[in-house]
């Protein structure tokens, strides 16, 4: 579904991204984890069109993403979920999850939107409640779960997500993660990115480690998991210490 | 419902005003109430600041001088050359200047606001320079001139409430969510599929149009302009009066306005302290009600009354 080929991307010149090949198949669940700085956010950020200079291929669907603005990239049916959520905070839960829908309102959609409101509610109880409070009152874990639900308005057919988990307790990094896998079971395929790599990886089908800009391991995410290479440097050497709370 | 109650205030206000110097004033209220409805739109609700409006001002007002006066047109042909005119050339210079942000956009706006007024001073063949323009017939409707002051009072305040209108629709619609995500995060808007720069783009059209709108009710009621009335101050007051009514507040630019057209005739009595007590006004809302007079009334209001609901909750 997802196909970059030999991905590099800069910023003037320093180079962000060195020569990434990696897939999504439709359906998939992919996990993307690595370091601080190694290339994470950049990668997802040239998918949706925020990157200015890249070079390489990025296919999606078999067409090319090559000059295509983040507005034409919501329409093919990508959405991202950024780091830091970036919501807008002085507007109201229910007006973030309109604008998430934003390009479908040209379409004389409105029943269709409706139910996906409906929808994206049913999966975040909490946010029922509180749909006229403005975005920026909500707590962090709300405000994550905002944040993926304005994304899913917009009827993705591919959602990335950058960090969901950061900053917060282990208890709704768990919630989240349950979000995900109902959300995959229901046919939506899923990029993940992620520094909390155990987490993600449990959830994921496959994943990649990305390091200095580069793939250095790829595989199923049951043996990324069990990998003594990723032990030691994502999940740490005695990682029963980082277990509490994650099932 | 609102805006019925709203044309009822401005007809009872037509009917019981007779005093010809109030009804100027409440006339001219209404001018710079379309202003600031203008502005707002694109620095309250874009959150795009712009300290050149008066050059759009301006433009509406000379156009239609220079076509009434020069070449003997009926203002009705020329108010729609004005605002198309105003509209291209906002057009043209907003494809350039909205690529700044913050500092550099009011900078890059400042010039533009200056560069057309050194054009209404510099052009003196067309513009008549420095000595302005004398002359620009009043409107009339058929045969009927508009020229007492009541009929122009209800011409002006009639645009106002069309501008109301068109404003809140705006602001209540899918456009209006787009204009407050590009104020909040511009890339974020970008992520939900907002095309920033077109939306941009268009309000700030709309905006400079408001201000032809006025320019063109400003001209042809007092029927002589000069360039002084469109230099840099005339910005600023635009923006102030933004910033006293309240930020993406709409009724908050017909109290910025109105404040700031009254102020200074309330001031008088202070002669030649007049300017300091002006800026001390502004300073004491600016520190006490930041949000802007609209918002800081209101939440003042919620708080007395909740305030007197508790004391009478626990006695």
């Amino acid at each position: 579904m997802l196909r970059l080929r030999n991905l590099k991307c800069y910023y003037g010149r320093i180079r962000a991204i060195n020569g990434v090949t990696l897939s999504v198949r439709s359906g998939e669940l992919v996990a993307l984890i690595g370091a601080n700085g190694a290339g994470k956010s950049t990668l997802l950020q040239a998918v949706c069109g925020l990157v200015a200079q890249w070079d390489g291929e990025i296919r999606f669907e078999k067409e090319s993403l090559k000059h295509c603005k983040p507005q034409h990239v919501v329409q093919r049916g990508i959405s991202m979920v950024p780091e830091g959520r970036l919501l807008f905070p002085p507007m109201s839960v229910l007006e973030n999850l309109k604008l998430g829908a934003y390009l479908r309102y040209r379409k004389r959609e409105h029943a269709a939107i409706e139910q996906d409101l409906d929808h994206v509610l049913t999966l975040f109880p909490v946010l029922r409640e509180r749909t006229r409070q403005a975005a920026g009152t909500l707590s962090g874990g709300e405000q994550q779960m905002l944040a993926i639900g304005r994304a899913l308005m917009a009827r993705p057919r591919l959602l990335l997500l950058d960090e969901p988990s950061m900053g917060l307790a282990p208890f709704l990094v768990q919630l989240i993660l349950d979000v995900l896998v109902q959300l995959k079971t229901q046919g939506m395929t899923i990029l993940l990115v992620e520094q909390n790599a155990r987490a993600a990886l449990q959830i994921a089908d496959r994943g990649y480690v990305l390091e200095n800009g580069r793939v250095v391991l790829e595989g199923e995410a049951g043996d990324l998991l069990a990998d003594q290479d990723v032990k030691r440097a994502y999940l740490g050497k005695d990682y029963k210490e980082f277990d509490e709370g994650r099932g | 419902m609102k805006f019925l109650l709203f044309a009822g205030a401005i007809l009872v206000g037509g009917v019981l005003v007779k005093n010809p110097y109030h009804l100027q004033l409440l006339t001219f209220i209404g001018i710079y109430t379309l202003l600031a409805l203008g502005l707002n739109m694109l620095m309250g609700y874009a959150g795009q600041i712009s300290l050149g409006h008066a050059a759009f001002f301006g433009l509406g007002a000379y156009t239609t001088a220079v076509l009434t006066v020069h070449y003997g047109w009926s203002p009705w042909m020329s108010l729609p050359v004005a605002l198309l005119l105003t509209a291209c050339v906002s057009f043209l210079v907003a494809l350039p200047m909205l690529k700044l942000h913050g500092f550099y956009l009011g900078m890059g706006t400042l010039g533009f606001g200056m560069i057309g007024y050194i054009l209404f001073r510099g052009w003196a063949r067309v513009t008549g320079g420095d000595s302005g323009l004398v002359g620009i017939p009043p409107l009339s409707v058929g045969s009927m001139e508009l020229t007492s002051k009541t009929a122009y009072y209800f011409l002006v305040w009639f645009c106002v409430t069309v501008g109301f209108i068109v404003c809140e629709r705006i602001v209540g619609s899918r456009m209006g969510r787009a204009l407050r995500a590009i104020h909040d995060s511009e890339q974020a808007a970008g992520a939900m599929g907002v095309d920033t720069s077109r939306i941009k783009v268009n309000v700030f059209v709309l905006s400079a149009v408001f201000s032809a709108l006025a320019g063109f009710l400003y001209a042809h009621m007092v029927t002589f302009i000069s360039p002084s009335s469109f230099d840099f101050l005339v910005s600023v007051r635009m923006v102030t009066m933004v910033v006293i009514g309240g930020m993406a507040s709409i009724w908050g630019s017909l109290l910025g306005a109105s404040l700031l057209t009254l102020l200074p005739e309330w001031l008088h009595v202070f002669v030649d302290y007049e300017m300091m007590v002006y800026g001390l006004v502004l300073m004491v809302v600016m520190i006490f009600l930041p949000q802007g007079l609209t918002r800081g009334l209101m939440d003042a209001y919620e708080r007395s009354r909740s305030r007197y609901r508790n004391r009478h909750a626990n006695p």
